[in-house]
């Protein structure tokens, strides 16, 4: 069994990752910080991310261990910088 | 006969359109209210000794428009300001425009003066909104932001990190 996850880069990390969206396949089970590192270990930008980036998962700040499921949105967030 | 006190009332929008404070401070008051605090956040023509030209905002839009709700909201709420009032643009900036808007109307001055500065200061921490500086010399960068609260990067973050990211910005 396996799951898919919609993954959205902004600005910094959009620019490590060269794209703004991402759809990743993951085991069952998984949680963000599995998602994390099968990211960084695709090589290129990806491995530039950090290792405990801050994510959204459906447009709520989540920690690492929170669970994913199939078709979760799951955003990184650089360090914000509004106003 | 007093009148009936107005209901509150919270408006919060992330939006592309030029930003007109005028036109927000007559719009979130009310008959009822004695005291309107309005800040406006602009851009900058400098940022650590250097020209700035520009700034161009990117936002995540929807998850950025839920959190400046949940603000205001806050706002009204916990601080009793019955009337609060946000818009902030993203896209190109040039300088002197205005990034932010924040109104606040209350029937007394403390209400607006609280959440007037809790608004602003929790766009800074947490609203999923960057900003790249354009320099004079044509180089651009991201600006450095501050890691928002209840993720794993929280977790991590150290003291240094972050009092190296405050008062940094408007």
């Amino acid at each position: 069994m396996s799951l898919t996850v919609r993954t959205l880069f902004f600005a910094s990390y959009r620019d490590l990752a060269g794209t703004p969206e991402l759809p990743v396949e993951l085991e069952e089970g998984a949680r963000v910080q599995d998602l994390v590192q099968a990211l960084r270990e695709r090589g290129g930008g990806f491995s530039q991310l950090p290792e405990a980036p801050a994510v959204a998962v459906n447009r709520t700040y989540a920690p690492l261990s929170r669970p994913l499921a199939q078709d979760d949105e799951v955003a990184f967030i650089p360090p914000v910088a509004g106003g | 006969m007093v009148p009936e006190p107005p209901t509150s009332r919270i408006h919060a929008r992330i939006t592309s359109e030029p930003l007109d404070p005028a036109a927000a401070l007559a719009s979130a008051r009310t008959d009822a209210d004695g005291a309107l605090l309005l800040f406006v956040g602009a851009v900058r023509n400098h940022a650590d000794g250097r020209a700035v030209t520009g700034m161009r905002y990117d936002a995540y839009v929807d998850m950025a428009q839920e959190v400046l709700l949940g603000i205001a909201g806050e706002a009204a709420e916990e601080l009793g300001s019955p009337r609060v009032w946000v818009e902030h643009r993203i896209g190109r900036l040039a300088i002197g425009e205005a990034s932010v808007v924040i109104v606040s109307a209350s029937p007394h001055r403390q209400e607006s003066f609280d959440a007037v500065r809790y608004v602003i200061e929790e766009i800074k921490k947490r609203l999923p909104v960057w900003k790249k500086e354009e320099y004079v010399d044509g180089e651009e960068g991201w600006v450095a932001g501050r890691t928002p609260p209840g993720t794993g990067a929280a977790e991590v973050a150290t003291g240094e990190q972050q009092a190296a990211e405050q008062g940094r910005g408007a």
